[in-house]
This record gives C-alpha cells, sequence and structure tokens, in this order.
C-alpha cells in the first residue's frame, strides 16, 4: 500500500474518531454547531499557514483560541445568544481570509487537504487525537452531569470552570486536527454527523459515545478510500461518507 | 438526638442581576423536620434553595450541621432526553455502585430490570421517581425538592407525596420542599415558610397559615378549606 494514502488513513482514523467522541458531548450539550464558526475563524491560520508552509493545524491552533476567547467575551459583554456571536465571529473569519489568501489556496483552507500530510505531521496529529481521548474519556461523565443541569453538577460539587476550561480546550484542539482533514467549511460535521447518527443508533450512553469514535473513524476511512479511487478531495468525501451513515441510521433508528 | 439543628439561617439576603430576590429571611430546620417553602412564582423558592446549597451568592448567615449530607432534586431537567442514557448511566454519573443504584430504585418502587430504561422513555411520574432515587444516593441525611411534582398528573402527584413520607419515615430524612400547593403543605409539613421575597410567615401550617398570610402572599383573595377527616 502507498506509504502517503496509509498516512493520510492513520491520521484521518484517529482525528476523526477523536471528533466523533468528543462530538458526542457537543451534541449532548447542543454546541455542535460551535465547531462550525471556530472552523471558519481558522481560515486565516491555514491561509498564513499555507502561505509561509508550515502546517495548518498549528496555524489554526492560535485562531481558535482567539475564537473561543472572543464569543466569551462577546457573550459576557453582549448576553446576545451564542449562535449570534459565533455568526459575527466567523463571518469575520471568512472575510478577513479572502482578503490576503490567493484563490489558488482557498481550496486546501476551505475543504482541507489531508492527502499530502507529513510523517511528523502524522505523527503529532495521531499522538494529540490519543491524548485527546483520554482527556474526554476522562472527563465525559462530569460534562454530561453538567450538560444535564449545571445546578445539578454544582450541587455534586463539580468544579464546572475547571471542567469547561478542559473541554472547551479539548474543543480547540479538535478543530485545530479538523480543519486539516476537511477544512475550515466543514469542521462542524466532523463532530456533528457522527453524534447524530451515534444518537439515532443507541440506548445508552456506552453505546453513544463509542459509536459515535467508531462512525467518525470509519468515515474518515470511507472518505479517504473513495477521494484514493475517485480523485475528488478527501475532506468533503469524509463528510459525505458520514452523512451516509446518518442517513441509514435514521432508518434503524432506536 | 431529637431537636438536633440541621440548618440555621440568619437575615439571609439574595441579589440577582441588581434585582432584590430574598430579603432578611431567617429560619430553623431540625433534625427530622419537613419544612415547606410556598409561594407564588418568581417569589424566591427556587432561589432559597439554591442558595441553601451554595450555588448562589449571599449576604447574611447559613450554617448547615457539621458533615451533614445533602441530596437536591431540582425542579426540571429539560437536557436530560437530548442525551441517550438509561437509568443506570444516569446513576453512574454521580458514581453509584451497581449494588446501591439497584437498591435505591427498588426504594422507589421499580424493579431490578428498570434500570436498564432509556430516561426517554419514561413517563413524567416515572422520571420524578428515577430522580428522588438519584437525590438519595449516597444516603443524605437532608433531601432538598425544587417542586418535585411540576408537570406530573393528579394521580402520580398523590403517589410522590406519598413516596416522599414514606422514604422520610423510613430513612429518618430531613426534608426541605419547594411548593405552591397548600394541600401539600397541611398533609407532609410539620413547618412552612412563606415566601415572596419577603418572608411573610413563618411556623407550623396549622398555625400560620391565616386568611391573612395568605391574602398577603398571593396579593388577592385565597380560599383554601383544609379539609379534616
Amino acid at each position: 500500500m502507498d506509504h502517503q494514502f496509509l498516512l493520510s488513513l492513520i491520521v484521518g482514523i484517529s482525528v476523526g474518531g477523536a471528533a466523533g467522541y468528543l462530538g458526542s458531548l457537543m451534541l449532548s450539550r447542543r454546541m455542535a454547531l460551535v465547531a462550525g464558526p471556530l472552523g471558519h475563524l481558522t481560515l486565516p491560520g491555514i491561509a498564513l499557514a499555507l502561505m509561509y508552509g508550515f502546517d495548518v493545524s498549528f496555524g489554526a491552533f492560535p485562531f481558535v483560541i482567539f475564537g473561543i476567547i472572543l464569543i466569551w467575551l462577546f457573550e459576557m459583554r453582549t448576553k446576545l445568544p451564542m449562535e449570534a456571536l459565533t455568526a459575527v465571529v466567523f463571518a469575520s473569519g471568512v472575510a478577513i481570509t479572502f482578503l490576503f489568501l490567493p484563490i489558488e489556496q482557498a481550496e486546501a483552507a476551505l475543504v482541507g487537504d489531508i492527502s499530502r500530510v507529513g510523517f511528523v505531521e502524522a505523527i503529532i496529529s495521531v499522538v494529540l487525537a490519543f491524548l485527546l481521548f483520554l482527556v474526554v474519556r476522562k472527563i465525559y461523565p462530569k460534562i454530561v452531569l453538567m450538560n444535564i443541569s449545571e445546578e445539578l453538577a454544582q450541587s455534586e460539587k463539580l468544579n464546572i470552570k475547571k471542567y469547561n476550561l478542559i473541554y472547551l480546550g479539548s474543543i480547540a484542539i479538535i478543530v485545530a486536527l479538523g480543519v486539516k482533514m476537511v477544512g475550515g467549511l466543514l469542521t462542524a460535521a466532523l463532530v456533528a454527523i457522527p453524534a447524530s447518527a451515534a444518537r439515532n443508533l443507541s440506548r445508552n450512553l456506552a453505546q453513544y459515545a463509542i459509536g459515535a469514535m467508531i462512525i467518525g473513524g470509519i468515515s474518515s476511512s470511507l472518505g479517504i478510500l473513495t477521494f484514493k479511487i475517485t480523485g475528488f478531495p478527501a475532506g468533503p468525501l469524509i463528510i459525505l461518507a458520514s452523512t451516509l451513515i446518518f442517513s441509514i441510521s435514521i432508518i434503524f433508528r432506536k | 438526638m431529637e431537636n438536633e439543628f440541621i440548618l440555621k439561617v440568619r437575615n439571609l439576603n439574595v441579589r440577582l442581576d441588581h434585582q432584590s430576590i430574598i430579603e432578611n429571611l431567617s429560619f430553623e430546620v431540625k433534625k427530622g423536620d419537613a419544612l415547606t417553602i410556598l409561594g407564588p412564582n418568581g417569589a424566591g423558592k427556587s432561589v432559597l434553595l439554591k442558595t441553601l446549597l451554595g450555588l448562589i451568592p449571599y449576604k447574611g448567615e447559613i450554617e448547615w450541621a457539621k458533615a451533614i449530607k445533602i441530596g437536591y432534586v431540582p425542579q426540571r431537567l429539560p437536557f436530560i432526553k437530548d442525551i441517550p442514557l438509561n437509568i443506570r448511566d444516569f446513576f453512574n454519573l454521580k458514581g453509584s455502585p451497581e449494588e446501591e443504584t439497584q437498591a435505591t430504585l427498588n426504594s422507589v418502587g421499580f424493579r431490578d430490570d428498570f434500570s436498564r430504561k432509556k430516561i426517554g422513555d419514561l413517563s413524567s411520574g416515572q422520571f420524578q421517581r428515577v430522580l428522588i432515587a438519584w437525590g438519595l444516593v449516597g444516603n443524605p441525611q437532608v433531601l432538598l425538592f425544587d417542586e418535585p411534582t411540576t408537570g406530573v398528573d393528579i394521580s402520580a402527584e398523590e403517589t410522590i407525596y406519598n413516596l416522599l413520607a414514606k422514604l422520610k419515615e423510613e430513612r429518618d430524612l430531613t426534608i426541605l420542599l419547594v411548593t405552591h400547593d397548600l394541600s401539600v403543605v397541611y398533609k407532609f409539613s410539620t413547618d412552612v415558610i412563606c415566601l415572596n421575597r419577603q418572608p411573610i410567615c413563618y411556623g407550623p401550617p396549622q398555625e400560620v397559615l391565616t386568611p391573612e398570610s395568605l391574602q398577603r402572599l398571593y396579593g388577592g383573595e385565597v380560599k383554601y378549606y383544609q379539609h379534616k377527616h
């Protein structure tokens, strides 16, 4: 098997699986779409990475952190709904990007390009995805309780601020890793669709969380395999593969 | 250990968003008491429970007995049905061991196999009983209930209050209960606080729930006849 293809596949399965797993938490907090605006906001970072030839995830990461701080600050100051604030933030991200990103490089920024991932990048992505999985597994029951009711979680003496910070940090990492695979435009789908499909198929929390992770991994492999066969960009194919699984899950909904 | 104090509250004042929610409230709860917090919507009842739990900043004094274990049953959990959670999962979130989950569910009248049921498939009455069981995990000495029968039909409501009375007896519980239902106060409580931001009355319901105090509490003419069978 072609070495480059294998690298893409390994990164795809790791990041897709971790995104699905974290997505199952985000979906239950109605935050899955937040990954979208954050993904869009990474576009200037991706543009810089493409123009100066460094890893897009490194370019994206500071912009996600900036986006999270911005949304948090806006929410504190304005009390506007989260959707409105994220819309402001993501539109600004896209606008800034197209001021200076050469149009021929726009495709990689918008829909990702995992087919050229290097060996070191691949190792870093896989290690980060694995660490992220461990962190999310640790905080999972706490965040689920917070998702159900912050008051209930507080009454159980959970440190809400601490867990929120870890949770948001995890979202920032997954968005930074995800943009490499599916670009700034499609990151929300990477976390939302596998979790939505898993929710249709599960009757308990373990089935839901593990199911979202497996569906995330399978979608990525299917997308990357289809890219190998058809030559279409892998990012959109990954998302379409997860959409196909989601459509099938509706038939078997529990 | 009768007359042992569980909670002392003195001159409690709570302000939220620059608005006064509770003013100058003082009361005491003794072991085995069932204290009802009665008042109209927006009177500060739920805020009082959350303040007692330490979830809201306040001025004044709240003193719980040392090493007291408190269980809390909230009014609603609107987002719980967004998550594919079965009852066992829900108890696992609290770190409840398998045997305790089973025993607690049995104590509120559910069979062993019930814990595999999805939360989203429960009726509102069943869900409320599950919440009560959840509050009982860890064997608390005090239970705080925020309107335990919200959204529950009348027959299920009766079951829930009978269940609370039974659990109180069996487990030697002290209960603080928020309600706007007067019949519950007479049937269930040893003391009542009438709250409409300011305390209107406080004491045994038969003594302090007079037509005048109820009128002050609800701001209009309130007719209620306590049936004595």
